[in-house]
């Protein structure tokens, strides 16, 4: 076996390159998916740029207006509201997701009885749809639905209200069952980190006397910290991406409480036809993206290299 | 001390576990109820009636038949093509020295990790240009445009840890790399095939974002925005909106049933890579 491996790569890659450099299938084999992207995403996101910087209503054709749009942007007070919203979402969202997706991947993930149900119970929501997701907790929020049946049932009516239609309440009311669902996937991501980690490194630790929270502390968390960067890529793009739970639920409002930028901008676009502005927005939500996507790409370039 | 500990971890993960499979239980009970029962008692009641009437409702009425079909016919050839043109890609880049190959593998990356709204407005231009707008082949085409780059790279980490002998025994028996890809890498790639498909499948299947996007008449809505539309028609009626939740889950509950082993390895693949 380690022969073999060892022998690998000298021969192939010479015989590879000399039998098989610029055939032409193989370039349509690259060419052609890369082109289907490129009409599709690559070409679309170069004309977001430029329609940013245009006043445009989607019938006539746009007007240049450079950086105005960015100007006005500045000073609207529901973008800065959308975008406090994202950072809240971010950070609520995010942190919660990870802690508990990594609390449940710790306590699940030896192997013991009634483990696999467990496990199954917690990742069930992760293959239903977001919208499918609000629906159903659509339910708990009605009036005198689950959840005011169950506050009622422990005597606490006096808080309940309309959670949707309250703007105090209405973007908890939201973030909520966005984590029951991405709770569940994060634990997945964990518990696969978990399984790599050598169990050679834990029974050292724990031979020199290292207690399970030194262990945790100086073993496990390190060991993760591969899984740690994928995670938190994955949350903030999620975060910044997320739309169709707010849509479904509230679309952004009461009075744009739970307004995050990509439902701001789904409406300035679609519903308002506002096109250059609502590309403004969408540039905004690329350039936050563009930090997180980058940090992953140099790890995803250093592993490949 | 033991047994404590042991009967603690149970009680307390068997109410995580209702908290979790709770809300869910709700909506299937809540989808049998009668109307009058739930106007009576409210949604946060016991079930005091039992109807199946409610999902003839959401299925005929409320046009989730036409809209399954709909997801159907967007979701299995965009699943496929993608996944095909995907493992080309990735078998060139990743069995052959492509000039620029890593740069093309992140660039190709890079395009799915874009967020979708800096994209919607060109690519609802764009369809509108070529005469696609509003019809499922618009979904179709994003959707395969869209996720190419993720498959590719996920695809490209597989195929690249096959080792070099396979190819090299392929080649001196004269395959080309047609044979090489159709007969030897794809029968290999098998596993993260399935992977992929299965999350795709859920993915596509569920989106909501491109499809209001690029689809504006009713009767070519997907499930997904069918299910919102559903609950304008049916305003309080919750039983039935509730019939029409469990319709759009199904498919995607089906597909991670049959599939729960590669789909849950799919997903730690996609994010270990």
């Amino acid at each position: 076996m380690t022969a073999t491996i060892s022998t690998t790569p000298v021969t192939p890659t010479r015989r590879r390159r000399r039998s098989a450099r610029l055939s032409p299938l193989l370039v349509a084999f690259v060419l052609v998916p890369f082109a289907v992207e490129s009409v599709w995403v690559f070409w679309p996101a170069l004309q977001g740029f430029w329609f940013s910087l245009t006043r445009w209503d989607g019938m006539s054709p746009p007007t240049f207006v450079g950086v105005d749009n960015y100007v006005e942007l500045a000073g609207d007070a529901t973008f800065r509201g959308a975008l406090l919203n994202t950072v809240i979402w971010l950070v609520l969202f995010g942190g919660l997701s990870v802690l508990g997706g990594f609390g449940m991947a710790l306590v699940l993930q030896r192997e013991r009885r009634g483990v696999g149900f467990y496990r199954a119970a917690l990742f069930t929501p992760v293959v239903f749809s977001l919208v499918v997701t609000a629906l159903v907790w659509r339910v708990f929020y009605q009036p005198d639905g689950v959840a005011d049946t169950l506050l009622r049932a422990v005597g606490l009516e006096q808080l309940i209200r309309p959670w949707l239609a309250d703007p105090q309440t209405a973007l908890y009311a939201v973030i909520l069952p966005a984590l029951w669902r991405q709770i569940g996937y994060v634990m997945v991501l964990y518990l696969a980190g978990l399984k790599a980690i050598d169990p050679a490194l834990h029974e050292a630790a724990r031979m020199d006397g290292a207690s399970s929270w030194q262990r945790l502390r100086h073993v496990t968390i390190p060991q993760l910290r591969g899984v740690n960067a994928v995670v938190l890529s994955v949350i903030v793009i999620d975060s910044l991406r997320s739309f169709d739970i707010v849509w479904s639920l509230t679309k952004g409002g009461p009075y744009h409480s739970s307004e995050l930028l990509s439902t701001y901008m789904y409406s300035t676009a679609f519903q308002s036809l506002r096109l250059g502005y609502a590309s403004a927005i969408a540039v905004v939500i690329f350039v936050l993206a563009l930090a997180v996507i980058l940090g992953y790409l140099v790890r995803a370039f250093r592993e490949e290299a | 001390m033991n047994k404590l500990r042991t009967g603690a971890f149970h009680t307390g993960m068997i109410l995580l576990s209702l908290l979790w499979l709770g809300p869910v239980i709700w909506v299937v009970v809540m989808s049998t109820r009668s109307f009058d029962d739930i106007a009576a008692h409210g949604v946060g009641s016991l079930p005091r009636s039992f109807t199946l009437d409610t999902y003839r409702q959401a299925w005929t009425d409320g046009g989730e038949l036409r809209a399954l079909i709909n997801s159907m016919l967007v979701t299995v050839p965009s699943v496929a093509l993608s996944l095909a043109l995907a493992a080309m890609a990735a078998f060139a880049l990743s069995r052959f020295r492509i000039p620029g190959r890593r740069t093309i593998l992140l660039l190709m990356l890079a395009g799915n990790l874009l967020p979708p709204q800096i994209l919607l407005i060109p690519v609802a231009k764009f369809s509108e240009l070529t005469g696609l707008y509003d019809t499922l082949w618009a979904l179709i085409a994003v959707q395969v445009g869209f996720g190419l780059g993720f498959y590719t790279f996920v695809l490209h980490g597989f195929m690249r840890e096959l080792p070099g002998e396979i190819q090299e025994a392929a080649t001196i028996d004269g395959a080309g790399p047609a044979q090489i890809f159709t007969k030897v890498m794809l029968p290999l790639t098998r596993p993260a095939l399935a992977a992929l498909g299965a999350l795709s499948f859920t993915w596509i299947f569920n989106d909501l974002l491109w499809a209001i996007t690029v689809l504006r008449t009713d009767d070519n809505m997907p499930v997904t925005p069918a299910l919102l539309g559903l609950q304008g028609q049916f305003v309080s009626s919750w039983n039935v909106i509730a019939a029409g939740t469990v319709i759009a889950a199904v498919p995607t509950v089906a597909v991670f049933l049959r599939f729960q082993r590669h789909f849950v390895s799919g997903l730690a693949l996609g994010a270990v890579k």
